[in-house]
Protein backbone atom coordinates (compact mmCIF):
# COMPACT_ATOMS: atom_id res chain seq x y z
CA UNK A 1 0.00 0.00 0.00
CA UNK A 2 2.73 2.36 1.03
CA UNK A 3 4.65 1.49 -2.10
CA UNK A 4 1.72 2.35 -4.34
CA UNK A 5 1.35 5.69 -2.57
CA UNK A 6 5.03 6.43 -3.08
CA UNK A 7 4.71 5.46 -6.74
CA UNK A 8 1.70 7.70 -7.36
CA UNK A 9 3.27 10.71 -5.62
CA UNK A 10 6.52 10.24 -7.50
CA UNK A 11 4.74 10.12 -10.84
CA UNK A 12 2.65 13.17 -10.00
CA UNK A 13 5.75 15.19 -9.19
CA UNK A 14 7.31 13.99 -12.42
CA UNK A 15 4.19 15.15 -14.24
CA UNK A 16 4.45 18.63 -12.69
CA UNK A 17 8.05 18.86 -13.83
CA UNK A 18 7.25 17.71 -17.33
CA UNK A 19 4.28 20.07 -17.59
CA UNK A 20 6.54 23.11 -17.34
CA UNK A 21 8.75 21.88 -20.17
CA UNK A 22 5.73 20.79 -22.18
CA UNK A 23 4.11 24.23 -22.03
CA UNK A 24 7.30 26.04 -22.91
CA UNK A 25 7.66 23.71 -25.86
CA UNK A 26 4.06 24.34 -26.96
CA UNK A 27 4.43 28.11 -26.70
CA UNK A 28 7.62 28.01 -28.69
CA UNK A 29 6.09 25.78 -31.37
CA UNK A 30 3.02 28.00 -31.66
CA UNK A 31 5.23 31.07 -31.90
CA UNK A 32 7.30 29.44 -34.62
CA UNK A 33 4.28 28.23 -36.58
CA UNK A 34 2.59 31.62 -36.60
CA UNK A 35 5.74 33.68 -36.86
CA UNK A 36 7.59 31.83 -39.59
CA UNK A 37 4.60 32.28 -41.90
CA UNK A 38 5.59 35.90 -42.41
CA UNK A 39 8.72 34.81 -44.27
CA UNK A 40 6.57 33.55 -47.14
CA UNK A 41 5.72 37.18 -47.85
CA UNK A 42 8.92 38.98 -46.85
CA UNK A 43 12.47 37.63 -46.75
CA UNK A 44 14.16 37.24 -43.34
CA UNK A 45 16.76 39.83 -44.29
CA UNK A 46 14.17 42.42 -45.36
CA UNK A 47 12.21 41.69 -42.21
CA UNK A 48 15.13 42.12 -39.78
CA UNK A 49 16.90 44.96 -41.57
CA UNK A 50 14.07 46.73 -43.39
CA UNK A 51 13.93 50.36 -42.38
CA UNK A 52 10.18 50.97 -42.59
CA UNK A 53 7.41 49.56 -40.48
CA UNK A 54 4.09 50.39 -42.18
CA UNK A 55 2.08 47.26 -41.47
CA UNK A 56 -1.27 48.51 -42.75
CA UNK A 57 -0.20 50.31 -45.88
CA UNK A 58 -0.86 48.61 -49.21
CA UNK A 59 1.33 46.63 -49.74
CA UNK A 60 2.51 46.48 -46.09
CA UNK A 61 6.14 47.31 -45.32
CA UNK A 62 7.36 44.99 -42.58
CA UNK A 63 10.91 46.03 -41.66
CA UNK A 64 11.56 45.84 -37.92
CA UNK A 65 14.99 47.48 -37.81
CA UNK A 66 13.55 50.69 -36.30
CA UNK A 67 11.91 48.59 -33.57
CA UNK A 68 15.06 46.61 -32.86
CA UNK A 69 17.09 49.82 -32.70
CA UNK A 70 14.44 51.36 -30.46
CA UNK A 71 14.62 48.44 -28.05
CA UNK A 72 18.41 48.39 -28.07
CA UNK A 73 18.69 52.16 -27.60
CA UNK A 74 16.35 52.21 -24.60
CA UNK A 75 18.05 49.16 -23.12
CA UNK A 76 21.52 50.58 -23.61
CA UNK A 77 20.48 53.86 -22.00
CA UNK A 78 18.88 52.04 -19.08
CA UNK A 79 22.01 49.90 -18.66
CA UNK A 80 24.31 52.93 -18.64
CA UNK A 81 22.19 54.52 -15.92
CA UNK A 82 21.36 51.49 -13.81
CA UNK A 83 24.63 49.52 -13.77
CA UNK A 84 26.86 52.06 -12.01
CA UNK A 85 24.12 53.13 -9.61
CA UNK A 86 23.00 49.56 -8.98
CA UNK A 87 26.47 48.16 -8.37
CA UNK A 88 27.39 51.19 -6.27
CA UNK A 89 24.28 50.69 -4.19
CA UNK A 90 25.10 46.99 -3.76
CA UNK A 91 28.63 47.84 -2.59
CA UNK A 92 27.25 50.40 -0.15
CA UNK A 93 24.72 47.95 1.29
CA UNK A 94 27.12 45.00 1.48
CA UNK A 95 30.23 46.78 2.68
CA UNK A 96 29.75 50.26 4.02
CA UNK A 97 26.27 50.85 5.39
CA UNK A 98 25.91 50.47 9.17
CA UNK A 99 23.33 47.93 10.42
CA UNK A 100 20.19 50.01 10.45
CA UNK A 101 20.77 51.95 7.21
CA UNK A 102 21.40 48.61 5.55
CA UNK A 103 18.03 47.21 6.61
CA UNK A 104 16.18 50.34 5.51
CA UNK A 105 17.94 50.37 2.14
CA UNK A 106 17.26 46.71 1.50
CA UNK A 107 13.59 47.14 2.30
CA UNK A 108 13.49 50.19 0.02
CA UNK A 109 15.00 48.25 -2.87
CA UNK A 110 12.49 45.45 -2.41
CA UNK A 111 9.68 47.99 -2.41
CA UNK A 112 10.99 49.45 -5.65
CA UNK A 113 10.81 45.98 -7.19
CA UNK A 114 7.20 45.67 -6.07
CA UNK A 115 5.92 48.76 -7.91
CA UNK A 116 3.84 47.62 -10.93
CA UNK A 117 5.34 48.80 -14.17
CA UNK A 118 2.17 50.59 -15.23
CA UNK A 119 2.39 52.72 -12.08
CA UNK A 120 6.01 53.58 -12.85
CA UNK A 121 4.80 54.35 -16.36
CA UNK A 122 2.26 56.95 -15.39
CA UNK A 123 4.49 58.49 -12.75
CA UNK A 124 7.07 58.84 -15.51
CA UNK A 125 4.43 60.33 -17.79
CA UNK A 126 3.45 63.15 -15.46
CA UNK A 127 6.87 63.91 -13.91
CA UNK A 128 9.75 62.70 -16.06
CA UNK A 129 8.33 63.42 -19.51
CA UNK A 130 7.69 67.18 -18.90
CA UNK A 131 11.07 67.42 -17.18
CA UNK A 132 12.93 65.96 -20.17
CA UNK A 133 10.90 68.18 -22.50
CA UNK A 134 11.77 71.39 -20.66
CA UNK A 135 15.35 70.44 -19.92
CA UNK A 136 16.32 69.84 -23.54
CA UNK A 137 13.75 72.21 -25.13
CA UNK A 138 12.16 69.41 -27.13
CA UNK A 139 8.82 69.39 -28.94
CA UNK A 140 7.91 66.32 -26.86
CA UNK A 141 9.29 64.65 -23.74
CA UNK A 142 8.16 61.21 -24.90
CA UNK A 143 11.67 60.09 -25.86
CA UNK A 144 14.09 57.19 -25.64
CA UNK A 145 15.83 59.01 -22.80
CA UNK A 146 12.66 59.11 -20.67
CA UNK A 147 12.17 55.41 -21.33
CA UNK A 148 15.78 54.65 -20.39
CA UNK A 149 15.52 56.50 -17.09
CA UNK A 150 12.25 54.82 -16.18
CA UNK A 151 13.53 51.38 -17.13
CA UNK A 152 16.71 51.97 -15.13
CA UNK A 153 14.46 52.13 -12.07
CA UNK A 154 13.05 48.76 -12.98
CA UNK A 155 16.42 47.10 -13.57
CA UNK A 156 17.93 48.51 -10.38
CA UNK A 157 16.27 46.22 -7.80
CA UNK A 158 17.37 43.10 -9.70
CA UNK A 159 20.91 44.38 -10.09
CA UNK A 160 21.21 45.55 -6.49
CA UNK A 161 19.86 42.46 -4.79
CA UNK A 162 21.77 39.91 -6.87
CA UNK A 163 25.03 41.92 -6.85
CA UNK A 164 24.70 42.37 -3.09
CA UNK A 165 24.28 38.62 -2.65
CA UNK A 166 27.40 38.07 -4.73
CA UNK A 167 29.41 40.52 -2.62
CA UNK A 168 28.04 39.07 0.60
CA UNK A 169 29.07 35.53 -0.29
CA UNK A 170 32.76 36.41 -0.71
CA UNK A 171 34.78 34.75 2.06
CA UNK A 172 35.49 37.14 4.92
CA UNK A 173 39.14 36.14 4.75
CA UNK A 174 39.65 38.01 1.46
CA UNK A 175 38.75 41.21 3.20
CA UNK A 176 40.89 40.47 6.25
CA UNK A 177 43.77 39.35 4.05
CA UNK A 178 43.72 42.60 2.11
CA UNK A 179 43.35 44.68 5.27
CA UNK A 180 46.27 42.88 6.89
CA UNK A 181 48.44 43.90 3.94
CA UNK A 182 47.73 47.53 4.63
CA UNK A 183 45.05 48.10 1.97
CA UNK A 184 42.47 50.79 2.67
CA UNK A 185 38.78 49.98 2.68
CA UNK A 186 38.32 51.39 -0.83
CA UNK A 187 41.38 49.56 -2.20
CA UNK A 188 39.98 46.35 -0.74
CA UNK A 189 36.58 46.91 -2.36
CA UNK A 190 38.02 47.90 -5.73
CA UNK A 191 40.91 45.44 -6.05
CA UNK A 192 39.65 42.40 -4.16
CA UNK A 193 35.92 42.30 -3.46
CA UNK A 194 34.60 43.52 -6.81
CA UNK A 195 36.87 41.21 -8.87
CA UNK A 196 36.02 38.29 -6.59
CA UNK A 197 32.31 38.93 -7.06
CA UNK A 198 32.60 39.78 -10.75
CA UNK A 199 30.77 36.73 -12.09
CA UNK A 200 27.83 37.30 -9.74
CA UNK A 201 27.75 41.00 -10.57
CA UNK A 202 27.79 40.28 -14.32
CA UNK A 203 24.92 37.86 -13.85
CA UNK A 204 23.05 40.55 -11.92
CA UNK A 205 23.59 43.00 -14.77
CA UNK A 206 22.45 40.50 -17.40
CA UNK A 207 19.27 39.69 -15.48
CA UNK A 208 18.60 43.42 -15.00
CA UNK A 209 18.99 43.98 -18.73
CA UNK A 210 16.77 40.99 -19.42
CA UNK A 211 14.06 42.65 -17.40
CA UNK A 212 14.50 45.92 -19.32
CA UNK A 213 14.32 44.43 -22.79
CA UNK A 214 11.17 42.48 -21.99
CA UNK A 215 9.41 45.41 -20.33
CA UNK A 216 6.34 46.63 -22.22
CA UNK A 217 3.89 48.78 -20.35
CA UNK A 218 6.11 51.59 -19.08
CA UNK A 219 8.01 51.98 -22.35
CA UNK A 220 4.80 52.05 -24.33
CA UNK A 221 3.55 54.89 -22.15
CA UNK A 222 6.58 57.13 -22.25
CA UNK A 223 8.70 56.54 -25.34
CA UNK A 224 6.37 58.11 -27.89
CA UNK A 225 5.90 55.01 -30.07
CA UNK A 226 7.27 56.38 -33.33
CA UNK A 227 8.57 53.54 -35.47
CA UNK A 228 11.41 55.49 -37.07
CA UNK A 229 15.10 54.75 -37.01
CA UNK A 230 16.29 56.81 -34.01
CA UNK A 231 18.97 59.43 -34.76
CA UNK A 232 19.55 60.37 -31.11
CA UNK A 233 18.36 59.49 -27.63
CA UNK A 234 16.16 62.60 -27.53
CA UNK A 235 13.58 61.46 -30.10
CA UNK A 236 10.50 59.26 -29.74
CA UNK A 237 11.14 55.60 -30.45
CA UNK A 238 9.17 52.40 -30.45
CA UNK A 239 10.31 49.09 -28.99
CA UNK A 240 9.64 45.53 -30.11
CA UNK A 241 7.48 44.81 -27.07
CA UNK A 242 5.40 47.97 -27.34
CA UNK A 243 4.70 47.20 -31.02
CA UNK A 244 3.29 43.77 -30.25
CA UNK A 245 1.24 45.06 -27.32
CA UNK A 246 -0.17 48.03 -29.22
CA UNK A 247 -0.95 46.38 -32.54
CA UNK A 248 -1.96 42.83 -31.71
CA UNK A 249 -5.52 43.87 -30.93
CA UNK A 250 -6.11 45.49 -34.30
CA UNK A 251 -4.21 43.12 -36.58
CA UNK A 252 -6.44 40.99 -38.78
CA UNK A 253 -5.97 37.34 -37.87
CA UNK A 254 -4.09 35.58 -40.66
CA UNK A 255 -2.84 38.80 -42.25
CA UNK A 256 0.80 39.60 -42.93
CA UNK A 257 0.69 42.09 -40.08
CA UNK A 258 -0.53 39.38 -37.70
CA UNK A 259 2.26 36.98 -38.66
CA UNK A 260 4.84 39.74 -38.46
CA UNK A 261 3.88 40.45 -34.85
CA UNK A 262 4.44 36.78 -34.01
CA UNK A 263 7.81 36.95 -35.74
CA UNK A 264 8.67 39.90 -33.49
CA UNK A 265 7.78 37.57 -30.63
CA UNK A 266 10.37 35.09 -31.91
CA UNK A 267 13.01 37.82 -32.11
CA UNK A 268 12.26 38.85 -28.51
CA UNK A 269 12.29 35.24 -27.39
CA UNK A 270 15.73 34.74 -28.91
CA UNK A 271 17.12 37.94 -27.36
CA UNK A 272 15.84 37.05 -23.87
CA UNK A 273 17.08 33.51 -24.26
CA UNK A 274 20.59 34.70 -25.12
CA UNK A 275 20.62 37.08 -22.17
CA UNK A 276 19.40 34.45 -19.71
CA UNK A 277 21.88 31.86 -20.93
CA UNK A 278 24.73 34.38 -20.61
CA UNK A 279 23.63 35.25 -17.06
CA UNK A 280 23.44 31.55 -16.23
CA UNK A 281 26.93 30.96 -17.58
CA UNK A 282 28.30 33.73 -15.36
CA UNK A 283 26.44 32.45 -12.31
CA UNK A 284 27.69 28.92 -12.76
CA UNK A 285 31.22 29.96 -13.45
CA UNK A 286 31.28 31.13 -9.85
CA UNK A 287 30.62 27.71 -8.37
CA UNK B 1 64.47 46.19 22.54
CA UNK B 2 60.73 45.98 22.88
CA UNK B 3 58.51 46.02 19.80
CA UNK B 4 55.07 45.69 21.38
CA UNK B 5 54.25 46.70 24.89
CA UNK B 6 50.80 45.63 26.08
CA UNK B 7 49.48 47.03 29.37
CA UNK B 8 46.34 45.91 31.20
CA UNK B 9 44.55 44.95 28.01
CA UNK B 10 40.86 44.09 28.43
CA UNK B 11 38.60 43.22 25.51
CA UNK B 12 34.91 42.50 25.39
CA UNK B 13 32.83 41.21 22.49
CA UNK B 14 29.38 42.36 23.48
CA UNK B 15 29.07 41.11 27.06
CA UNK B 16 31.64 38.30 26.95
CA UNK B 17 35.11 39.25 28.06
CA UNK B 18 37.75 37.79 25.76
CA UNK B 19 40.87 39.20 27.43
CA UNK B 20 41.41 40.07 31.08
CA UNK B 21 44.22 42.37 32.26
CA UNK B 22 46.83 41.08 29.85
CA UNK B 23 50.24 42.75 30.17
CA UNK B 24 53.27 41.60 28.23
CA UNK B 25 56.12 42.74 26.03
CA UNK B 26 57.06 41.40 22.61
CA UNK B 27 60.81 41.72 22.16
CA UNK B 28 62.41 42.69 18.87
CA UNK B 29 63.58 39.77 16.70
CA UNK B 30 62.16 37.06 18.87
CA UNK B 31 59.62 34.38 18.13
CA UNK B 32 57.00 34.64 20.82
CA UNK B 33 54.72 31.60 20.83
CA UNK B 34 51.27 31.98 22.30
CA UNK B 35 49.61 28.75 23.36
CA UNK B 36 46.38 27.87 25.14
CA UNK B 37 43.14 25.97 24.58
CA UNK B 38 40.48 27.34 22.22
CA UNK B 39 38.59 30.34 23.56
CA UNK B 40 41.57 31.33 25.67
CA UNK B 41 41.81 34.68 23.89
CA UNK B 42 45.08 34.09 22.09
CA UNK B 43 43.76 34.93 18.63
CA UNK B 44 41.94 37.98 20.00
CA UNK B 45 45.23 39.09 21.50
CA UNK B 46 47.00 38.64 18.18
CA UNK B 47 44.37 40.49 16.20
CA UNK B 48 44.59 43.42 18.58
CA UNK B 49 48.18 44.00 17.55
CA UNK B 50 47.27 44.98 13.96
CA UNK B 51 43.84 46.30 14.91
CA UNK B 52 42.03 43.68 12.87
CA UNK B 53 39.63 43.19 15.79
CA UNK B 54 38.15 46.55 14.93
CA UNK B 55 36.14 44.80 12.19
CA UNK B 56 33.89 43.46 14.93
CA UNK B 57 30.88 45.62 15.61
CA UNK B 58 30.49 45.16 19.36
CA UNK B 59 34.09 45.37 20.40
CA UNK B 60 35.05 47.23 23.57
CA UNK B 61 38.65 47.71 24.56
CA UNK B 62 40.47 49.03 27.61
CA UNK B 63 44.18 49.30 28.26
CA UNK B 64 47.15 50.34 26.18
CA UNK B 65 49.02 48.72 23.30
CA UNK B 66 52.26 50.44 22.29
CA UNK B 67 54.07 49.67 19.06
CA UNK B 68 57.62 51.03 19.18
CA UNK B 69 56.52 53.22 22.08
CA UNK B 70 53.57 54.69 20.20
CA UNK B 71 49.92 54.03 20.94
CA UNK B 72 48.67 51.83 18.07
CA UNK B 73 45.50 53.91 17.87
CA UNK B 74 47.57 57.02 17.14
CA UNK B 75 49.43 55.37 14.25
CA UNK B 76 47.92 55.59 10.77
CA UNK B 77 45.92 52.36 10.40
CA UNK B 78 47.27 51.35 6.99
CA UNK B 79 50.85 52.12 8.07
CA UNK B 80 50.44 49.99 11.20
CA UNK B 81 49.13 47.09 9.15
CA UNK B 82 52.00 47.39 6.69
CA UNK B 83 54.52 47.27 9.52
CA UNK B 84 52.67 44.51 11.33
CA UNK B 85 51.90 41.80 8.78
CA UNK B 86 49.67 38.84 9.40
CA UNK B 87 49.44 35.24 8.16
CA UNK B 88 46.08 33.55 8.74
CA UNK B 89 45.04 30.08 9.82
CA UNK B 90 43.60 29.12 6.46
CA UNK B 91 46.02 29.79 3.64
CA UNK B 92 43.69 32.00 1.68
CA UNK B 93 45.28 33.60 -1.37
CA UNK B 94 43.36 36.40 -3.04
CA UNK B 95 41.60 35.35 -6.27
CA UNK B 96 44.52 36.59 -8.38
CA UNK B 97 47.61 35.12 -10.02
CA UNK B 98 50.63 34.07 -7.94
CA UNK B 99 52.50 37.19 -8.99
CA UNK B 100 49.60 39.53 -8.31
CA UNK B 101 49.04 38.02 -4.89
CA UNK B 102 52.55 38.89 -3.81
CA UNK B 103 52.51 42.25 -5.59
CA UNK B 104 49.15 43.21 -4.04
CA UNK B 105 50.47 44.92 -0.92
CA UNK B 106 53.23 46.76 -2.79
CA UNK B 107 50.78 47.99 -5.38
CA UNK B 108 48.52 49.28 -2.61
CA UNK B 109 51.34 51.62 -1.69
CA UNK B 110 51.11 53.12 -5.15
CA UNK B 111 54.21 51.51 -6.66
CA UNK B 112 53.62 50.78 -10.35
CA UNK B 113 57.13 50.41 -11.78
CA UNK B 114 57.18 46.92 -13.32
CA UNK B 115 60.87 46.19 -12.71
CA UNK B 116 60.62 47.21 -9.09
CA UNK B 117 57.49 45.09 -8.60
CA UNK B 118 59.12 42.07 -10.22
CA UNK B 119 62.22 42.44 -8.06
CA UNK B 120 60.23 42.77 -4.84
CA UNK B 121 58.03 39.80 -5.72
CA UNK B 122 61.06 37.62 -6.47
CA UNK B 123 62.77 38.66 -3.26
CA UNK B 124 59.69 37.92 -1.16
CA UNK B 125 59.11 34.53 -2.78
CA UNK B 126 62.75 33.61 -2.21
CA UNK B 127 62.55 34.69 1.39
CA UNK B 128 59.47 32.52 1.91
CA UNK B 129 61.28 29.56 0.30
CA UNK B 130 58.79 29.02 -2.45
CA UNK B 131 60.54 30.75 -5.39
CA UNK B 132 61.96 27.57 -6.95
CA UNK B 133 58.52 25.96 -6.91
CA UNK B 134 56.62 28.80 -8.55
CA UNK B 135 59.12 30.76 -10.63
CA UNK B 136 57.90 29.23 -13.90
CA UNK B 137 54.20 29.67 -13.19
CA UNK B 138 53.90 33.16 -11.75
CA UNK B 139 50.91 33.97 -13.95
CA UNK B 140 48.86 30.95 -12.91
CA UNK B 141 46.03 31.29 -10.43
CA UNK B 142 47.23 31.02 -6.83
CA UNK B 143 44.47 28.47 -6.20
CA UNK B 144 46.39 25.91 -8.25
CA UNK B 145 49.06 25.64 -5.54
CA UNK B 146 48.91 23.00 -2.81
CA UNK B 147 47.84 23.99 0.71
CA UNK B 148 51.38 24.24 2.02
CA UNK B 149 52.49 26.23 -1.00
CA UNK B 150 49.52 28.56 -0.61
CA UNK B 151 50.47 29.21 2.98
CA UNK B 152 54.06 30.01 2.02
CA UNK B 153 52.67 32.23 -0.74
CA UNK B 154 50.69 34.06 1.94
CA UNK B 155 53.90 34.46 3.93
CA UNK B 156 55.63 35.84 0.82
CA UNK B 157 52.73 38.22 0.29
CA UNK B 158 53.19 39.49 3.82
CA UNK B 159 56.99 39.74 3.50
CA UNK B 160 56.69 41.72 0.26
CA UNK B 161 55.31 44.70 2.16
CA UNK B 162 58.51 44.74 4.25
CA UNK B 163 56.91 44.53 7.67
CA UNK B 164 58.80 44.66 10.95
CA UNK B 165 56.54 42.23 12.74
CA UNK B 166 54.70 39.17 11.43
CA UNK B 167 51.73 37.75 13.28
CA UNK B 168 51.05 34.08 12.61
CA UNK B 169 47.54 32.93 13.50
CA UNK B 170 47.72 29.13 13.73
CA UNK B 171 49.50 29.06 10.37
CA UNK B 172 49.78 25.28 10.17
CA UNK B 173 46.39 24.17 11.48
CA UNK B 174 45.26 23.13 8.01
CA UNK B 175 48.54 21.65 6.78
CA UNK B 176 50.06 18.20 6.65
CA UNK B 177 53.25 17.46 8.67
CA UNK B 178 55.64 17.98 5.75
CA UNK B 179 54.15 21.33 4.78
CA UNK B 180 54.14 22.27 8.45
CA UNK B 181 57.86 21.53 8.68
CA UNK B 182 58.47 23.74 5.64
CA UNK B 183 56.52 26.63 7.13
CA UNK B 184 58.30 26.27 10.49
CA UNK B 185 61.66 26.22 8.72
CA UNK B 186 60.69 29.43 6.96
CA UNK B 187 59.70 31.04 10.26
CA UNK B 188 63.01 30.24 11.93
CA UNK B 189 64.95 31.52 8.93
CA UNK B 190 63.17 34.85 8.67
CA UNK B 191 63.49 35.45 12.40
CA UNK B 192 66.74 37.37 12.02
CA UNK B 193 64.94 40.11 10.14
CA UNK B 194 61.50 40.10 11.72
CA UNK B 195 59.80 39.95 15.06
CA UNK B 196 57.35 37.06 15.10
CA UNK B 197 54.30 36.39 17.24
CA UNK B 198 53.01 32.86 16.68
CA UNK B 199 49.63 31.75 17.95
CA UNK B 200 49.40 27.99 17.79
CA UNK B 201 47.22 25.11 18.94
CA UNK B 202 50.15 22.80 18.49
CA UNK B 203 52.13 22.76 21.73
CA UNK B 204 55.02 20.93 20.09
CA UNK B 205 55.25 23.62 17.45
CA UNK B 206 55.67 26.25 20.16
CA UNK B 207 58.44 24.16 21.69
CA UNK B 208 60.18 23.78 18.34
CA UNK B 209 60.23 27.35 17.10
CA UNK B 210 59.51 29.72 20.00
CA UNK B 211 62.17 31.70 21.87
CA UNK B 212 59.64 32.56 24.54
CA UNK B 213 56.22 31.09 25.15
CA UNK B 214 53.10 32.63 26.64
CA UNK B 215 50.29 30.51 28.04
CA UNK B 216 46.75 31.91 27.91
CA UNK B 217 43.75 30.44 29.70
CA UNK B 218 40.22 31.89 29.69
CA UNK B 219 41.44 35.29 28.56
CA UNK B 220 44.14 35.57 31.19
CA UNK B 221 47.89 35.39 30.65
CA UNK B 222 48.95 32.64 33.05
CA UNK B 223 52.64 32.56 32.40
CA UNK B 224 55.26 33.97 30.04
CA UNK B 225 58.83 32.74 30.05
CA UNK B 226 61.57 31.30 27.89
CA UNK B 227 60.30 28.31 25.91
CA UNK B 228 62.84 26.07 27.64
CA UNK B 229 61.60 27.08 31.08
CA UNK B 230 57.90 26.74 30.18
CA UNK B 231 58.41 23.25 28.79
CA UNK B 232 60.67 21.96 31.55
CA UNK B 233 59.84 23.73 34.78
CA UNK B 234 56.71 25.88 34.44
CA UNK B 235 55.84 27.84 37.56
CA UNK B 236 52.09 27.35 37.25
CA UNK B 237 50.58 23.87 37.51
CA UNK B 238 47.91 24.77 34.93
CA UNK B 239 50.65 25.43 32.38
CA UNK B 240 52.13 22.05 33.10
CA UNK B 241 48.76 20.33 32.87
CA UNK B 242 48.10 21.90 29.46
CA UNK B 243 51.51 21.06 28.08
CA UNK B 244 51.41 17.42 29.09
CA UNK B 245 47.89 17.20 27.69
CA UNK B 246 45.76 16.84 30.80
CA UNK B 247 43.27 19.26 29.21
CA UNK B 248 43.07 20.96 25.88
Amino acid sequence: MRKIKEFIIEKMILLCGLAAIFFVGLIFLFLLKEGLAVFKMVGPFDFLFGKSWYPISEPPKLGILPLIMGSLLVTLGAAIISIPIGVGCAVYIAEIAPGKTKEILKAGIELLAAIPSVVLGFIGMVTLVPLVKNLFHLPTGLTALSGSIMLAFMAMPTIVSIAEDALYSIPRNYKEGAFALGATHWQTIWRVLLPAASSGILAAVMLGIGRVIGETMAVMMITGNAAVLPQSILVPIRTLTATVAAEMGEAVVGSEHYFALFAIGIVLFIISFIINVTADLFLHKKQ
Amino acid sequence: MVTFSVKDLNIWFGTTQALKDVSLDVRTHEILSVIGPSNSGKTTFLRTLNRLNALHLHLKMKGAVLFENKDIFKIDLELLRRKVGMVFALPLPLPLSIFDNVAFGIRMQGIKDKKRLAASVEEALKEAHIWSEVKDRLNESAFKLSGGQQQRLCIARTLAVKPEVILFDEPCSGLDPISTARVEETMVKIKQKYTIVLVTNNVKQAARVGDRTAFFLNGTLIELDSTHKIFTTPSDTRTNDYIVGKFG
